[in-house]
């Protein structure tokens, strides 16, 4: 009000009994009216479904005369047929049992045959001492809130449908993802005379390729070769430059088994390949194998590491120590490589491990693994033939658990160790 | 497996009574044998149990697979027999379940002694020259009220369904709270059970059986209960003075009284 305005007058009696009356037809104090012409639909009916009474509201939203319905149909006969299972396997019962239910969506049919959506509430009225007299009813018109509720389960379907067809073409990635990983690597390793193989890859994850490789082949003349490296990165380019690293070593090896020249000619081919803006480089350890002697001697061995994790010797004896290639530099990134080139020997009973750095980086709670316990664990072990280091590096990997991010592979070669001499067994 | 978790399995009354195994329908659990189980107890030894996904089972070992056929019930029915070791007990099963009694009747004989089929029907589809009462869009309709209708179910209240209730308090916000089902295992078990068609086994009960109809009953009408009776061979019929489908909550005292006076009538 504005304070210019002036207050109004009292009020006296008589506007009071005038305002009264004025406002009579308001006072909602027909029971008649309300239940008739109430904004939802009413109905009661006996125990069995039939309809004892039913309000003007439901009447005109179905188009039926009330002696069309009271005393003649039961509730269900105004569902639909599904809506009729519906009632009579979880409506009829609940209400039963719970002697009410809540906000059921079913779907009337009215004289004319349409259809009309509503939420049902029932409740039973019981006579004072609790049995059921008859069952009272509220019908609200639910149009619009069905059709909301179809966009939503219509919406929820095209999800439901999106995922399983998102879920499919995973499974099928991972299909082609496990086909080339496995075309990375050899399908099984040869067989060395004197020698032991064992090897192991983990994949860090089905949806990426890793680009860890290992090979052995053979060289002819009693010599072969064997590798294991990384390429940087994951994925279909990553698996690209790992095939070209194994068959570029495979066919520089064949030509001249040097190391040195092998790795070189390696970093000449990933250097001119990948040049400019998307270099491609890996780590590799590259060795030459040739047996010492005649038989059962063990073999000699020539590394070669371009920037590689180094190699491990688990000896006879028990002791375990890296066989370290150092300066040897990342393969492919530079034009012209440093190659380190070691030798060693692989006596009867010894094993040579090979690994990418996935092992050692692993995350424990402790922090990364790295090469100190790397090398207790395998210390620890020695002497240990190549199959089961190679388990039981498998289980050290399987323990990191989600620690374990990296793509790992493990190549083991070991020289079967000589029959022990037993001075009791001996015959005299 | 803990069957008796598995399946909420529960035994009560007289534990020198004959074995009396209660088999829920399609749309609830154990608990629609509450008004007559008290009755019945007095007598016989009760057992009460849900089918996996339905009520208060462990819905992890629930399979869509393994309970896309009446096979699968009657797997169950057979699961909690031999968990308690029964042998020649009585059999009761309501709607679909009458169904997977009979099949389990047949698949394990001497596990149950007599059958008490409440409101049968071995096909709820016409067929030519048979009447089941529903068109396959019947189905699809209901199959929509199932999907418009999630009762007493929520993504928020399965943990708690499932058994870990951690909290609590989330029980008591849902009403409808009988009979809650998994809307994806509702949807399963109503077309296993309305797509069914198990006419041809009726031929083969071997053990004396009671059919127990509802002068009204939409989902089971007279003519499926004669078509039952007759199919069985030397079976008796009982129609009771009740409408709708439960009558085990409708006509509870009818109920009980038709499957005691069947009993009885087998002691002489």
């Amino acid at each position: 009000m504005s304070p210019r305005e002036p207050a109004p007058p009292p009020q006296d009696a008589g506007s009071l009994a005038e305002q009264a009356a004025a406002v009579a037809p308001l006072l909602e104090d027909s029971a008649e009216d309300l239940y008739e012409n109430a904004p939802c639909g009413y109905l009661s009916t006996l125990m069995n479904g039939t309809l004892a009474k039913v309000n003007g509201t439901l009447l005109s939203w179905l188009g039926y005369r009330r002696e069309e319905l009271v005393g003649r149909r039961r509730f269900a006969d105004l569902l639909t047929i599904g809506g009729k299972l519906y009632h009579e396997t979880h409506f009829a019962p609940l209400l039963q049992m719970q002697g009410e239910v809540h906000g059921i969506a079913m779907e009337l049919k009215a004289a004319d045959g349409a259809r009309l959506p509503v939420l049902v509430t029932s409740v039973v009225k019981t006579d004072a001492a609790g049995e059921p007299l008859l069952i009272r009813t509220t019908v609200t018109d639910a149009r619009d809130r069905r059709a909301y509720e179809q966009e939503l389960l219509r919406a929820r379907r095209a999800a439901e449908e999106a995922h399983r067809e998102a879920e499919r073409s995973r499974e099928h990635l991972h299909e082609v993802v496990a086909v080339l990983q496995r075309s990375l690597l050899p399908p099984s390793l040869p067989l060395v005379p004197g020698l032991e193989t064992a090897a192991h890859y983990h994949t860090a994850s089905p949806d990426h390729l890793g680009g860890d490789f290992y090979d052995l082949f053979s060289l002819g003349g009693g010599r072969w070769a064997f590798c294991l490296g990384d390429v940087c990165g994951k994925g279909p380019e990553a698996a690209a430059v790992t095939s070209l690293a194994r068959h570029t070593l495979r066919a520089a090896a064949m030509n001249d088994p040097d190391p040195e020249a092998v790795l070189h000619t390696l970093n000449s081919v990933l250097y001119e390949r990948y040049t400019g803006d998307d270099p491609r480089y890996c780590t590799v350890v590259l060795g030459l194998l040739e047996a010492a002697g005649l038989r059962d001697t063990g073999f000699d061995i020539t590394l070669a590491g371009g920037g590689h994790p180094p190699a491990l010797l688990l000896r006879d004896d028990g002791t375990a120590r890296y066989v370290p290639t150092p300066g040897g530099v990342l393969i492919g990134i530079l034009p012209r490589s440093s190659v380190t080139v070691v030798r060693t020997r692989l006596e009867p009973g010894d094993t040579l491990v090979l690994y990418t750095d996935g092992l050692t980086e692993a995350r424990t709670p402790a922090g990364r693994y790295g090469d100190e316990q790397l090398l207790a664990h395998v210390s620890a072990l020695a002497p240990s033939g190549a199959e089961p280091t190679v388990k039981a590096l498998t289980d050290l990997l399987e323990s990191f658990g989600n620690g374990l991010d990296d793509d790992t592979a493990i190549l083991a070669l070991g020289v079967p160790a000589r029959a022990h001499e037993n001075p009791t067994s001996s015959p005299c | 497996m803990d069957i008796r978790r598995r399946n909420n399995v529960s035994v009560i009354g007289r534990e020198d009574g004959p074995a009396l195994v209660l088999a829920h329908g399609f749309g609830c659990d154990q608990n629609l044998w509450r008004l007559v189980a008290p009755a019945l107890a007095e007598e016989f030894r009760v057992v009460l149990f849900d089918y996996v996904g339905a009520g208060g089972s462990d819905l992890s070992a629930w399979d869509p697979e393994r309970y896309s056929t009446l096979d699968g019930y009657a797997e169950d029915v057979l699961d909690v027999c031999r968990e308690l070791g029964l042998r020649d007990a009585v059999f009761v099963g309501h709607s679909v379940s009458a169904m997977a009694g009979v099949v389990a009747s047949a698949r394990e004989p001497g596990r149950f002694g007599r059958l008490v089929l409440l409101t049968p029907s071995p096909r709820y589809i016409d067929d030519d020259g048979y009447r089941g009462g529903f068109s396959k869009e019947d189905i699809d309709e209901l199959l929509e009220s199932l999907d418009a209708n999630y009762l007493g179910w929520s993504g928020v209240m399965a943990p708690v369904i499932m058994g870990a209730p951690d909290r609590p308090e989330l029980g008591e916000e849902l009403t409808n709270a009988f009979c809650r089902t998994d809307p994806d295992i509702a949807r399963v078990f109503a077309r296993t059970t309305f797509l069914s068609d198990s006419r041809d086994d009726l031929a083969g009960v071997a053990v004396p059986t009671l059919v127990v109809e509802c002068a009204e009953d939409v989902i089971a009408p007279r003519e499926v209960g004669a078509y039952v009776h007759a199919a069985i061979p030397g079976s008796r019929l009982v129609t009771l003075d009740a409408t709708g489908h439960c009558p085990q909550l409708s006509a509870p005292e009818a109920t009980v009284e038709a499957i005691r006076s069947f009993l009885r009538d087998g002691e002489r």
